[in-house]
Parts: C-alpha cells; structure tokens; sequence
C-alpha cells in the first residue's frame, strides 16, 4: 500500500522533527543544570556533554623523600600513596617529564640512578632502593588518572552561603509576592467595573488601557525616580512595589475584563433583582467565577516580578538587603566571569521556582496567553 | 528575619487596606444615598452613577501616576538638558548625531527584522510538528519552558553555550565551538565577532519567545474547521499542501497578533544586551543606551529621554493597531 506507507514515512518524519526542535531547545538549560553540579576543575577541563564518562587528568606528585625508606631484606623501600582519598584508577605513569605515560600501573620503571618504581593502578607506589638512600625531595612521579563521573552540591552551598545568593532570594520574594497580590485585587475591581457597572466614558477608559499595554517601561524610570524621591519615598521596596502594580495592571485589567465580559449576565442581573450590592455580587459570584483568570494574572505577573531585572535596578538600592537575584547574577558575571560553577549555580537557585510554577501550573499560564493575544486578532 | 516581617505586614496591610477601601467606600455611599425614605430613587441613581468610580479609582491613579503621567513627563524632559534648562530639540539633534545612538537604531531595526519573524516561524513550525504527535503535549511544555526563564537566566545559559578558550586554555568547554571544532572549523569569540555578535544575542530571544508563538499558534490551528481540512484532503492535497495553503491562511490574524506582541518585547529588550555585552562589541541598543545615560556617572535625563521618546514612537503603530482591533472587537 503506497497511500499507508508513504504516511507511517511522514509519521516518522514529523516525530524526528519535533524530537529534534526539542532537543535543540532543551539542550541549552541541560547543559547549564549538569554544569551546576560539577565540581570546578571538571568544568573548566571538560565540557558538560562528557560529565558522564569518566574524566581522565594528568598530575605529578612526589613519593616520600628517600630518608624515609625503610629496610627489607636486602633493599630499601618506600611505600605510599598518590592522589589519595580521591577514588581514582591509575591508567598510566612515568617518571620523566619526558615520557610522563611511559609505564602501565603494574610495571616496573627503572630510574637512571638504579632504583625502581612501581605504580599500582590504586595509586599505591613501591620505590626500591639497593642501597640506604638519603635526601629530602622525593622522587617524582607522573600519573595519568582516570576520575569517574562526579557530581556535587557544592557549588548550591557556596552560592547560597557564601556568594549572597541565599540573601538575593529573601529579596526576590520580598519584591515578588505583594506585588503579585496587590495589583490582582487593584485589577479584579476596575475589571468588574468596566465589564459589568453602567458608567460614562466606559470605552474609552477601555482603550486606555489597551493603549497603556504596550507603553515601554523605560517611560516611567526618570519621572517616578523624581516623584519618588520628591515624595520621600526614595529607592526601597514599597517604591518597586507601587511600581510593579502599576506596570502590571494595564494587563491585569485587559486580562480579567475581557474574561469577566464573558461570564453569563443572567446571573448578575438575577442576583441585583434579589437586591444583592455590587460588593456582594462581586464578592459572591465574580469573584469565583473568574478564578482561572485571576490566576493566569497572578502567574504572569509572579513571573515577569521575579525575573525583572530593569526594574529593581532602577527603584531598588543595591544594598546587600535589598540586592535581588538577577542583580545578583549580572555582578557575579562581571566579578566571577570564568567560574561557571558558580554562576551555574546561581542561575539555577533562581530559575528554580519559576520552573516549578511554570510546570505545576501551565494551564492557567497557556489560558491567559490565549485571552491576552488570540483576542486581538 | 526583619524583613521577612516587614514584607508579611505590608502584605497583609496592602491587601487589608485594599479591601477595606472597596468595603467602606461602598458602605458610606450607601449610608450618604440610603435606597429608601422620601427619595429613595433619585438616591438609587445617583449611587449607581457614582459606585463604579468607587470601583475603578485604585486602579485608574495607579495607571495615571505610573503610565500616563511619565509619558508626558519623559516628553517634557526630553526637550531639556541635564541641568533642566529648555534646549527645544536640541537633545534630539544631538541624537542624530551620536555615533552610539545610530548604532543602537541600527541594531533595534535589525532585532525587529529578525526575532519576530524567526520567532513566529519556529513557533509555526513547532505548532505544526506538536499539533500531529502523540506527546505533543510533552514538546510542547519543552519548547514553552524557556518563557519561565529570566532574561538574565538565559544569558548565562547561553554565555556558556558561547563560552570560547583562547589558544593554549585547554579544550573548549562551550558547546558551539566545541561543535564548531568537532566539524573542523576554529573556535571563535563569539560575542565579540563584530556584527555577527548580534545574532548570537537575538537567538536567546528567539529561544525565549518561539515557546510563546507556538502556543498562541498551536491554539489557532486548533480552532481550524475540520470540515476545510477534510475537504482539501479528499481533492488529494498533501499534508503539507494543507498546512500551507489551507491552515496558515484562516489563522493569518493570529500570526499577525504573536508578530507584534513579540515587536513589542523587542522594542524593550534590555537584560539580554546587558547581561551579555552591556552594548560593547558594536552590540548596542536603544533600552540599554537609555539605561546607559541614566546611570552613567554623570546622568543626563534629557539625553535618556529623548532615546526612551523614541522607542515610544517605535512602539505607537502597535498601541493604535491594537487600540483599533479592541475596538472592532467589542462593537
């Protein structure tokens, strides 16, 4: 059947395509999250695609100084350990700088001067010496090793504790949740209002507020910079939070208006016959009903406040109390601009709970875009 | 620990406040226009005239000291100088004439030109794949996840994807030279290629945004009427005959839609330049620049602006589109 192969073909076709779109698009963030659980020296030696297999590293370590050697039987010995407590295997050695991997880990190498070496491939090391040998320095030894796979939370712990990270987040949220909540129940009013309540210039408030939605932020920094520290108010978190509602509710009142249009008008004008108040009928119907939206607002706005960067640069300090975590990361990569464990790790304290919003609650977020842009159209 | 308290009580004050207004404003109109005695309806009225203001106040000083009012301001600003003496359009003349400013023009025109058209298309090209899959549901969230990521967040990502070892720094540990390598090519500094660093930047907005076009898009092309599909199908269209002469003609009005929402996140772009390059390497553009005469050592707000009046007029066709397209909708 030519018509039933050529379409399993053009199955198998668009299932390539998507895993590959996919897969180029999650790669970036994969390669950023196993590179957070690394440990420096692998990063910076290795890229993040061979964290799984093993990662081979040459050392020089010197053996116990000759006056350490102990007699047995006719020799002298000295016994020991190298890259110790590290769990590596040895796969090659020397003893020359010239010929580091001359010598599999079972061999014996001979030193010009008469003595022999043998490296096991645990690391442990036997030197004989025929005679009683003296010195401090020891002799040099040239291992190539093989480290397995590692990951580690140290780099968590470090940014967390010991880079400001830990503080960052405290700010964030200090930031994120009242001006998540404030404009959702500034919005939920007017939105109501707008859709529901008999007043003049009704469309025109209206249009505003769809004008209002694409005005640039940039707009406000200069004038409420001024206002604010005309009022007093100066750089601090009530400031960014009045300023975060009100970049917010021009989508906020957009958002929930339009959803509220939609819900039956049945219901509210049998509620005012029964002599039900707008409050009531606000609080009482609206205000359930329009749930899905208010929590599609909500999501944006938690979002949007948690990831902004401009506008906590601008009407916040940068005090060590009221640095946010994106502010955090921008000074981390001009100070600790190579040290990607670090930064690999900041990034992801603070991508963390976006993600976890993002996937627990999707639905909502999908629902919102849908009534904020396919409207339009 | 203290600031934990503070945030929780100006949370519960905000929100309790909030209330409160709503309760007790709409509690005194009622007692000032009580619905019943001698004229009760006159009262009826004129509390229904004025309960949505009630309603719509909060929200409406907030928009107008927060959105409205700087807009005028920043123009009023703009025909000043730094110390705040008038100058007319001298700061605009200056503009024109700054090397910087043009180069930051340049660049907006040419993120304009790219990212929402590159966007829109891998969003098209993603809705179209999810949309016949079994776990398009799955490669979906995928593709949508980056929209949960900051812009700062995505520039590390990609800093790292870009990330280029000099000679004689070991092997390369970021994934584009290291393909670049494993293909037989050189490693390159990416974000410093003059000209070509640009691209390397509007692909993290690309990545960003093409999650947003897809699920707008995926959601048109699910709203297509069967029947038309069917119809083409059976006067032996291909599948993708179908997609490009039936499907993408009814949802042009959705494209349209995700081309200027994504426009206008462009306009704004800001952390992404700021993160990667903070406009150095020929990266410069318009958000940044203004950023840049804000903040600089010796700020100059006339100066920023005139930039920020000029991303506002980029920005105006879009607001009067939309404006327009809202109206024909609730008529």
């Amino acid at each position: 059947m030519d018509m039933a192969g050529g379409k399993s073909r053009l199955t198998w076709a668009v299932n390539l395509s998507a895993a590959l779109l996919v897969l180029l698009w999650v790669i970036p963030t994969v390669g950023l999250l196993i590179s957070s659980f690394r440990d420096r020296d692998a990063i910076s030696t290795s890229g993040w695609w061979t964290a799984l297999s093993a990662s081979e590293k040459n050392v020089i370590e010197r053996a116990l100084a000759p006056d350490e050697a102990k007699p047995e039987g006719d020799l002298w010995v000295i016994e020991g350990q190298v890259l110790e407590g590290q769990g590596v295997t040895v796969t090659a050695f020397g003893i020359t700088s010239k010929e580091p991997e001359a010598f599999t880990p079972g061999d014996t190498a001979t030193h010009a001067r008469g003595h022999k070496i043998t490296v096991q491939s645990d690391g442990h090391y036997r030197i004989e010496y025929e005679e009683e040998p003296s010195g401090n320095r020891g002799q040099r030894l040239f291992v190539r090793a093989e480290t397995p796979p590692g990951f580690t939370l140290d780099n968590y712990r470090e940014v967390l504790f010991a880079e400001g990270m830990g503080q960052s987040l405290m700010n964030t949220l200090t930031v994120t949740i009242p001006a998540t909540i404030i404009p959702v129940l500034v919005a939920a009013f007017a939105a109501y209002a707008l859709a529901w309540m008999e007043m003049p210039g009704r469309a025109l408030l209206v249009a505003s507020v769809v004008g209002l939605l694409v005005v640039p932020l940039q707009v406000a920094f200069i004038p409420l910079l001024k206002l604010h520290n005309g009022v007093g108010l100066g750089k601090g978190y009530l400031g960014i939070w009045l300023a975060h509602t009100g970049f917010g509710l021009p989508l906020a009142v957009f958002l929930l208006r339009n959803y509220m249009v939609g819900l039956p008008g049945e219901i509210i004008e049998s509620a005012r016959v029964d002599g039900a108040t707008d409050f009531q009928i606000f609080r009482r119907i609206i205000l359930p009903l329009s749930f899905p939206a208010l929590a599609s607002f909500a999501i944006f706005q938690f979002l949007w406040v948690w990831n902004d960067l401009l506008v906590a640069k601008v009407f916040l300090g940068t005090g060590e109390d009221e640095l946010v975590m994106t502010g955090r990361i921008v000074e981390l990569l001009g100070s600790r601009g190579g040290d990607w464990e670090i930064l690999a790790a900041s990034a992801f304290v603070s991508i963390a709970v976006p993600i976890f919003v993002f996937f627990s609650l999707q639905r909502y977020l999908v629902r919102g875009l849908l009534a904020g842009s396919v409207k339009g159209g | 620990m203290q600031q934990a308290i503070f945030a929780i009580s100006t949370i519960i004050i905000g929100v309790f406040g909030c209330v409160a207004y709503f309760y007790f404003s709409n509690v005194i109109l009622d007692r000032l226009l009580p619905a019943k005695g001698p004229n009760a309806g006159r009262n009826i009225n004129r509390a229904n005239a004025i309960r949505p203001w009630l309603f719509v106040f909060p929200a409406l000083a907030i928009l107008s000291i927060y959105l409205l009012y700087p807009v005028f301001s920043t123009a009023y600003l703009s025909l000043h100088d730094s110390s705040g003496d008038f100058v007319g359009a001298g700061n605009y003349t200056w503009l024109a004439q700054d090397e910087k400013f043009r180069e930051s023009l340049v660049n907006n025109l040419l993120w304009l030109l790219v990212v929402p058209a590159a966007s829109t298309f891998f969003g098209l090209v993603a809705a179209g794949l999810t949309d016949r899959i079994k776990w398009g549901q799955a490669a979906q969230s995928l593709v949508f996840m980056p929209m949960a990521i900051s812009f700062v967040g995505a520039a590390v990502i990609w800093k790292f994807i870009y990330d280029y070892r000099g000679d004689n720094q070991g092997e390369q540990i970021g994934l584009l030279n290291a393909l670049v390598q494993a293909f037989g090519g050189d490693p390159q500094a990416w974000i410093t290629l003059p000209f070509w660093n640009n691209f390397f930047l509007m692909a993290i907005l690309i990545w960003i945004q093409t999650g947003f076009a897809m699920v707008i898009l995926s959601a048109a092309l699910k709203g297509i009427s069967e029947e038309t599909i069917e119809a083409a199908y059976l006067d032996g269209a291909s599948p993708l005959q179908v997609f490009f002469k039936i499907k993408i003609p009814q949802i042009w009005g959705t494209i349209a839609v995700v081309w200027t929402t994504i426009t206008v996140t462009v306009l704004k772009v800001f952390d992404i330049v700021f993160a990667m390059t903070n406009g150095q390497w020929g990266t410069q553009v318009l958000a940044n620049l203004m950023y840049d005469w804000m903040f600089r050592g010796s700020p100059d707000f006339g100066r920023g602006s005139a930039i920020v009046v000029v991303i506002m007029l980029l920005v105006t066709p879009v607001m009067v589109w939309n404006i327009y397209n809202a109206h024909k909708e609730t008529r």
